[in-house]
Order: C-alpha cells, then structure tokens, then sequence
C-alpha cells in the first residue's frame, strides 16, 4: 500500500469488502438461511461465507433444472464457445484469483499454477464440446434392416461435492466436462477455501452461460449430501473428497430414484487428469432404430 | 363325368390344427446341481426346489438351492480361474473359447428352445426365432471383442475388473444370462451367476456347453436358488463387479447395499415405456408394432411398449385396427408353433397382472380382451387392452409385466413428449410418423435409452441397450456394453 | 353408387410389410387344417394361358384340366375360373358349360394397357358379349407414375360400366409402382372406382404377386370394409406356384381380412402351375408318399 501523503491525512480511504454470496440460477442471492460461517487462514478469518441450507440447495436445484434443457439444446459449437469465453474472462482476472488464492493459504507459485492450469482446462474441454461426440457415438451394424445408431446424451442435473483443497482447479476440472455435453450443475465449493468459487460465478455471469445452467453454493457437505442423495429431481452426484463416510451415505442413499454416483479424488494437477471420459461419465448412452426400406436399383425387394 | 364339386363351401373358420414342437430330442435329468469350478456339484445342504411348466403346472426337474456357503466355494473358483488362467490369457485365445461356446449353443438351439419354452412359457416361435439365436448372436459377437479390447477405449488400455457377480431375471432365461457372460468372459472376467428360480434351466443346459467348450474350470458358475443366494453373491466380499437385471425395487436394494464398497455396478430395471402414434404414422405396420411391443413374451418385457399414446385424430381408427389384429393373436400351449401368447411365467406373476386389470377397471378405463380360448390347467392371460386411461390411472404409471396396454391420446407434439418424459422410468420409447424431421426431434426427446422409431422390440448384440433414469444405469451389447466390465 | 378419387392415401412402411407377411409363414397348418386348406386353394385358382401362342387346342386343354383336376382323387373341388384373352371367351365359355367354373378375360389392351380408351373399352364389351363372367383389366401404370391419379380412377369407373354384370378385377402391376405406398393408392383408387377385385400382376412383370404387395392390398380391403361394410375380392397373380406359399397367403387372408375372405367369390389365385403341386400335396397326405410330377397332367 502507498504510503500516505501528509496533505491526505484527513482523508483516509477505507476499502470496500466483498460480501460473499450465492450463485443460483445467474443471480446471487444470500443463503435464504441467514446463516454465515467464517473460514479462517492462519488466524485471518476469510469474511462471512454463507453457509447454504437445504433449501439453498433445493432452490439450487430447480433453477439447474430449468436451465437444463435449454442449455443442452444449445448447439455443441455455441456451448465450446461459451466454455471459451469462461477462460476468458478468467484469464483476465487471474491476478484477482492468484490474490484470493493466496489469501486462502496457497503460496504464489501454487496459486499461479492453479489459475494458469484452470484457464488451460477451460480451452481444453471447451475444445471438446463438439468432439466427444465423435469419439464415443457409434453407428451399430445391427443383423435386420434397420439403421441403428447410439450417442450420448446429457443426464441432466448433476450435483458436486468440489475439492476441499484445490479450490479453483478441482472445481473447474470437476464442473467443465459435466457441463460440457449439456448438463447442468450445483456445485459445493471447498467449504475452507470458498472465495475462489464465489469470485468464478462472477466470471461466468460475465461468460455468456446461461444462469442456472453453473449453481454455486457454500458451506458444509456433511449437511448437504444427504439432502443431495435423497433429492430426486437429481441425476448424479460427483463427490471429491476423501470423505468415505460421505461417500457411502451418498451411495446409499442415492438408491432412492437409482443416481448415478462417481467418485473422483483425482490430481487435478496431473494433465492426464483431463480427459473425454469425464464427459462419458456424466452420460447416457441413447441408442435409435429405425427401418431401412429394402428396393435396390433393380427394383427388387418388395 | 366331372369328377368335380364346384364351390366348395368351406367351413369358414378354418382353424389351425396343433403343431406341437417334438420334446423328443430334450435331455433333462431329473435333477441338476449347481455348476461350480467346471463341475456339477451337489450343494452343502442338499436342498432342492421344484422347477414347474407353467403350461401344464407339472413338475420338470429339480433344481439347486444354493445357500452362502456354495455361492463362497463359486466366488473363490472364479477368484482363483480370474487371477490364475482367465485374465492371463491372451484375448485371442480367450476369444476362441467364447465362439466355441456360441458354435454349441447354435448346434443345440432347438433343444435349447424347447426347454425354454417348457420352463418359463413363452411361445416356441419366439424362443426359436429371437431369444437362442439372439443368445448365441451374443456370444459370437462379443467373443470378436476379446483381442480388441484396446481399439474400444482410445488412449486407455483397459483391464479386467475381476470376479463379476450376476443376477437375471427369469423373462428372457438364456438371453439375459448370455448378455451378462459374453462381455464378461470376453474383457477377462470370470463370473458367479444365479438365474431367476422359475427358469434355471437353459442357463444348466449353457453349463454343459461351457464343459463341451472345455472352457476353464471356474470361469464361469452357476448357482442356482431364490432372492438369498442373489444376496449373497452380491453382498460377498470378493465379487469387483455386480450386474444385475430385474425390477427397480430390488435394483434399488442392491444400489444401497453396495455402498461404501468398491464394486462396480450396472442395472438394468424396470420400465413403463411409451408408443406414441402420429395421425401421419403408417397405421397398420404402428397396430403390428403396438402388437410386437406389448404382447411380445406375454408383455414380460422390461422394455414393453406398456404405454400407447396416440393423437387423438387417430384414436379410434387406430384402436378398432388393434382390437382387429388382437382378434388374430393365439393364446396356448408355448410348444405350439402357432402360439402368439404362451403362458405367464409363474402364478405370482398372474395374480400381479389380474390385479392390474381389476385396477385399471375400478379406475374406469374401457377393458378389451378377446375371447380366444386358453387351456385350462396352467398360467394364462389373454391379451388386453385399456382404452380411455389417464396419466394419473395407476395402469398407465406402474409396470404390469403382463400382456396389459394402456391406451391414452394426445393433441400435440408437445405433449406427446410431456406425456411420454412423465414417468420415472426411462428405458424404452417407440415413436410411430412418416415425417423424418419429426422422427429425429422425437427420438431426441425422448428421455430413454433406447428410442425405436418406425419400429419397435427389436434387439441386437451389437446395439447397446440400457435404462435412464430410474430404469438403471450401464449399457449391455455394442461397444458400449465392454465397459461395464472394464476398468479404463 | 356415385364414387370419386380419394384425397388421401395411407402410407406403409416397407419393412414392416415384410415382417409381418414374414410372420405369416411361422404358421404351422397341419393335417386336417392342410387337407382343408388344400382344397380351398384348388377352389381359389384362376387357372390361366396368357401366351402370344395360345391356341384353340390350348384353351380346350386347360378347360378339360380345369374340370378334372385329378380324376384319379375323387370328390375333389374344381378351380373357380378359367383366364384366357378375349379373342378365347367364346370358346371357353362352352368348354365349361354345366359347370360352376367362370370365364375370366383380361382386356383393356393387357398387358401395357398402353392403348385409347376406346379401345380398351371395345376390348372389354367384346369379351363381354361372348359371355366373359369376369374382366381382368390392367391400370394405366404411365398416367399414375405421370400423376394422373383421376385418369386411372376415371378409366377404371368407365371400364366397370362396360363390363355390365360381370365382376371387374383390377390389375395393378404392382412390379411397375416402384413402392409400397403406391400399391396402396393404386388400391385406394381401384376400389373407390369400383373394382370387384384387386390384383397384384398380369404374370407379365417380374416381381409379380408377393406377399408383403399382397398384404397391403389386403389391408387397403380391410380398410374399404370398416369404412362402408362392403367386401372387395383379392387375387395375387404370378410367382405363387407351391402349395406351402399358397397356404401362407390363406393364412394372411384369415388373420387380415376374416374367414369370410375364404371364399372363391372373393379370393383367387392366378396361377397355372399350382394347381398340380396342390394336387400333389393332396394325394401325398392321402397316401402318406411323397408325390411326382410325372404323374399329375400337365395342360
């Protein structure tokens, strides 16, 4: 900070703090709970954080619901693009990022790499958005006359329980390739390091991804995931924490109306690490018949 | 002289005369053990239970009952052929072994047919048309797999998962136990498998092809019994893989009680599907697969176009067209090669399915069946139809499992898909118009893992087949149906 | 009844057709239900000489075989017609006098029906007047490919109106409307304008009748009769030369249209050749031995 002139002693500027808030279905509300926590990093406490309810979470969930459809109906190039555009706007602000990391205890190289690594993630499934497709859709040489052929479809709304430690990469690692193939999310930040979360809903309100189709909340995931688990307007849930306990209660519970459940736990940091299989894994596979009618040149056939 | 009587007039009805398919080239011991490290063995308690015809409620043969410590002995012969000979093997050779297998069940597939229609009732023209030649299809393609497993998952080279532990249903007996095993053995997995406890009989006689296919000891086996030793098999410690085929309630079971494991698993459930019929549809081919879609195996089809939503324009076109075409359907004996509609598997099944009719009756929807004659010792229901049904009648929300259609209309494109995507199941879907641009919109809608367009009821072991939502998750056939068993 | 050109046609989907006829041929007919069926198809046959070289000598021989089929089975039924050109009606005619079986005639320039109207229509009252009990006419296949769809309906109704009270077969070459789709508005059309019968083939075009072409034509029948109540006839013509495929038709009759349709008064066959196979098969389930052609006359 510079150092005040003597003339300017009588007009001390004081900052203006950031109130941390929700992003569910492109606006940013407050928890509807009225409840906040306060992260702290040796001894610094982060600022109030909200610490989302159930009810944040189902409203998270309607509004990923309501922007599904539209947003797997969007042409595979026009959501490339909008990833694109995502990088972009990070790419911008990746002093602000590498700052808030740093204040949430990463040292500057880590920080930098984390902002560095999650822009370079963003292009590399933005690039996949019309590509996947080719890679895993067939055409079934089925033994009767009929065209049969499979790809794969978005399941819908995906719920993920985000990495606890990297807080900007595991999140966008997480996140791009479900949301990719056309699935929405709702996704629980790092309930330690969650400013990171919070300042990228700002970038993807500034990204052209329409609101609802990212839903970002805060707090605690033991309160959360068996709501999630239970909750049946949900498809998936992707869970990355090494939280076994967790985990199970998720399988379980997930039962209720058969969601899939993946596990992730990766090294975010690792580039193989990125892959068109998570893309797969937040899939289903449709598979269309229909006749082909059998008249040859010779006029043959019927 | 005129050795001739013109204008013969004849009796008008002309019914066919029976054609039983010969039972004569059948071998079915009087009892049969379970199938454990490449031999028959009697199990540790010496249970039995009785496998009924459901045509004649006559006794077969005996079979198996299995209890935990035979599903053990079964689990740690397939740990022990996995780690030891089955995954070792070059994919070429093992792939040999599988196409013996499918070579076999080609060479016995009329034994194979009747018995499979002797034990679980469905019509000899389908099990000796569709379900054996589409068993050994399976067999055969997957067995090309084996040597390729590395072309089907770019950038990866996949490994097997270990022992698979599999359940099936007793609908379509032999299909279903060869679309769990093929791509099991052809990634390099050994398998536990328990057929449904109406219909073990095919998958015994597949066990004895796998002993003429010298396949390895303990790669695959067969336990037999009711819904404990299914438990067990999935529950038991050392299975990696569980792949399961049956209702929605014990899929959601199973789902629940392999929480906090790391078994990998596929289900294949339940389904309400939808058939919807366009005004601009080519009506009499949609009547034949409206037909094809739910009185296919006595509608015991997970799959089953239970649903039929049809414009409203059409409706009664369309519903004296199919009240016609049911006319024609001939429910009896299933050894008779005449028989359209054989017997319901079980009286359980046919106590499910008159208690959906009393349903949809007390509900108020119109009631069809036609009046074709049916023995009368043995398990049957004549085909029926419900005209007038409500998205909100049971019969139209619930799966019958049984030859009952729920007819309900439609105005407009839009709620056709409203109508159709309304249901927590999401297996199948059939979509009957003329018009190309409507089909792809349709199909694309569709929220469903398979979406028969024109057509309906068809399968294909190269055509992957598996639910969305609530109708299970995983893929079988195709490409697809490899990772299932793979750890890419 | 006053009719007009239909403003619609139903569509089909070729592979379904053949699914469905395939499934026609899983039917079993055994014994009783053989020997029954067997005799039908005898009583269904249109037994035919359409040949350039047909003679005097020719037409008395096929009329002798129609009236004794196989002298050496008693109590068999005869075929129901005899079909040769109209210059051969007259002489027919009085080859089969006293008995029930029909002249049929193909006129209105058969095969190509490529000739004026007026033409056609001398062809038909020339067959006409020499007793024919039924006229075979042939649809002009070029104006419907044209789109001419009222021409073709128009020259059917006149053709009807000249053959007085004998009973019109409308023959749609089906071998040259390249679809399915066109069979069934070929049929949609014949019987609004007023068909006795519709017919696959003049035996002329390859393919001539199958039974996927014969199924939607049969369906567009089933469709006339739940819309007015009123029976069309069928007759597949050409290609259909064994006994089992012959059954299979029957059996697609019966489960497509009712057993009313089992009938000579409203299902033929064309054919010259079944006859002695369906004969064969006769004899073969009377004594059991699997038969000769040698020993079945050939006329």
């Amino acid at each position: 900070m510079a150092k005040k002139s003597k003339n300017e002693t009588n007009s001390v500027r004081v900052p203006v703090n950031k109130t941390y808030k929700l992003y569910i279905g492109g606006a940013f509300p407050r928890t509807e709970s009225g409840r906040f926590y306060s992260p702290e990093v040796d001894g610094v406490s982060l600022g109030s954080i909200c610490l989302s309810s159930r009810k944040d979470l189902r409203n998270a969930i309607v509004a990923a619901r309501s922007a599904q459809a539209g947003w797997a109906s969007r042409t595979a190039y026009n959501r490339s693009q909008i990833l694109y555009r995502i990088a972009e706007m990070l790419e911008g602000r990746s002093e602000q990022f590498v700052a808030e990391l740093k204040s949430q205890g990463l040292n500057v190289a880590r920080a930098k790499k984390e902002v560095a690594s999650s822009i370079d993630r963003l292009i590399y499934y933005a690039g996949w958005c019309d590509k996947y497709q080719q890679i895993f859709s067939s055409v079934n040489p089925v033994a009767s006359s009929h065209f049969n052929f499979s790809v794969l479809e978005p399941m819908g709304v995906v719920f993920v329980v985000a990495s606890e430690d990297s807080p900007l990469l595991g999140l966008i690692s997480a996140i791009a390739p479900i949301i990719a193939s056309g699935n929405s999310v709702v996704a629980l930040a790092s309930e330690s390091k969650p400013l990171s979360a919070i300042t990228l809903a700002e970038v993807l309100h500034t990204s052209d991804l329409p609101g609802g189709v990212v839903n970002l909340l805060t707090g605690n995931a033991g309160e959360l995931v068996e709501h999630a688990a239970k909750h049946l307007d949900l498809n998936a849930i992707a869970f990355d924490r090494d939280n076994a306990e967790q985990l199970e209660l998720i399988a379980r519970e997930s039962a209720a109306n058969v969601k899939r459940v993946r596990k992730l736990c990766l090294d975010w940091t690792d580039v193989e690490s990125a892959n068109p299989y998570l893309i797969h894994d937040y899939c289903e596979v449709k598979t269309t018949w229909h006749p082909i009618e059998k008249i040859s040149a010779s006029g043959s056939g019927y | 002289m005129s050795a001739v009587s013109p204008n013969e007039k004849f009796e008008t009805s002309w019914d066919l005369a029976p054609a039983p398919e010969s039972t004569d080239h059948v071998n079915l011991e009087s009892h049969y053990d379970l199938f454990i490290d490449g031999e028959f063995r009697p199990s540790k308690s010496g249970n039995r239970f009785a496998s009924v015809n459901p045509a004649t409620e006559e006794t077969i043969a005996e079979v198996t009952e299995a209890d935990q410590a035979d599903v053990n002995v079964a689990i740690k012969a397939a740990r022990k052929a996995h780690d030891n000979v089955w995954s070792k093997m070059p994919g070429a050779e093992r792939g040999k072994y599988i196409y013996r297998i499918a070579r076999l069940m080609q060479e016995q597939a009329r034994e194979l047919a009747v018995i499979e229609s002797m034990d679980g009732g469905k019509p000899i023209r389908e099990s000796r048309d569709i379900d054996i030649p589409l068993a050994a299809a399976h067999f055969f393609y997957y067995a090309g797999w084996a040597d390729k497993l590395n072309y089907a998952f770019p950038n990866r080279r996949p490994t097997s998962l270990g022992v698979a532990g599999q359940v099936i249903p007793w609908n379509f007996p032999l299909l279903m136990a060869a679309w769990k095993i093929a791509p099991a053995l052809a990634t390099g997995n050994t398998v536990v498998i328990k057929p449904a406890e109406t219909t073990s009989l095919t998958a015994l006689k597949l066990a004895e092809i796998f002993q003429q296919a010298e396949l390895p000891p303990g790669v695959v086996n067969i336990v037999t019994g009711h819904g404990e030793v299914g438990a067990a098999i999935v529950n038991h410690s050392d299975v990696n893989k569980v792949a399961f085929t049956g209702s929605t309630d014990v899929g959601k079971i199973i789902q629940k009680s392999l929480a906090g494991s790391e078994k990998s698993l596929t289900l294949e459930l339940g389904g309400k599907a939808a058939n919807i019929v366009f005004e601009d549809a080519t009506i009499d081919q949609a009547v034949e697969g409206i037909v094809n879609g739910i009185y296919f195996n006595q509608g015991h089809v997970c799959c089953a176009g239970s649903r039929l939503l049809v414009q409203e324009s059409i409706h009664d076109e369309l519903v004296r067209k199919l009240k016609h075409r049911m006319d024609s359907l001939i429910v009896g004996d299933p050894l008779d090669k005449n028989t359209d509609i054989g017997a319901i598997n079980s009286s359980e099944q046919l106590n499910t399915i008159e208690s959906y009719i009393q349903i949809g009756k007390d509900e108020g929807a119109q009631f069809y069946q036609p009046s074709c004659p049916v023995p009368e010792k043995g398990f049957w229901c004549r085909p029926s139809l419900f005209t007038d049904v409500a998205q909100s009648n049971r019969i139209g929300q619930e799966e019958i499992f049984g030859p009952v259609l729920a007819v309900q209309t439609f105005r407009t494109v839009a709620e056709a898909i409203q109508k159709a995507n309304n249901t927590p199941y999401g297996l199948s879907a059939g979509v009957w118009t003329d018009k190309g641009s409507k089909i792809f919109n349709l199909t694309s809608q569709m929220r469903a893992g398979i979406v028969w367009a024109n057509t309906y009821n068809k399968f294909d072991p190269t055509s992957p087949f598996g639910g969305y939502k609530e109708s299970g998750f995983g893929r079988e056939g195709g490409l697809h149906g490899l990772s299932a068993y793979l750890k890419v | 009844m006053p009719t007009t050109l239909p403003s619609h046609f139903p569509t089909v989907d070729q592979v379904g057709v053949v699914e469905r006829a395939a499934r026609f041929t899983t039917r079993s007919i055994k014994k009783v239900a053989k020997m029954q069926g067997l005799r039908m198809v005898l009583n269904m046959i249109d037994l035919t000489t359409l040949e350039g070289m047909d003679t005097a000598g020719k037409v008395k021989h096929l009329c002798y075989k129609a009236r004794h089929l196989h002298d050496q089975v008693e109590g068999l039924p005869s075929v129901a017609a005899v079909c040769v050109y109209p210059n051969f009606v007259g002489l027919a005619k009085k080859e089969v006098s006293g008995s029930e079986i029909k002249v049929a005639s193909v006129a209105t320039a058969f095969p190509s029906g490529n000739s004026s109207l007026e033409l056609k229509l001398d062809d038909v009252r020339m067959a006409v007047d020499q007793g024919a009990d039924e006229i075979d006419m042939v649809i002009s296949r070029g104006r419907f490919h044209a789109g001419d769809t009222q021409y073709v309906f128009d020259e059917i109704a006149a053709v009807k109106e000249a053959c007085k009270t004998a009973r019109l077969k409308v023959i749609l070459e089906t071998g040259e409307l390249g679809t399915l789709d066109n069979v069934r508005k070929a049929s949609d059309i014949a019987i609004a304008a007023g068909a006795d019968f519709i017919k696959t083939s003049t035996g002329k075009i390859k393919p001539a009748a199958t039974m996927p072409v014969t199924l939607v034509m049969l369906e567009a029948i089933r469709d006339h009769f739940f819309a007015t109540g009123q029976m069309v006839g069928m007759k597949p013509a050409g290609g259909i030369s064994k006994s089992k495929l012959a059954l299979h038709y029957l059996i697609m009759v019966k489960e497509t249209l009712g057993p009313a349709w089992l009938d000579n008064h409203w299902f033929r066959f064309g054919a010259s050749s079944l006859a002695n196979d369906v004969l064969m098969q006769i004899v073969k389930q009377k004594t059991g031995a699997y038969q000769s052609a040698d020993y079945f006359s050939l006329d």
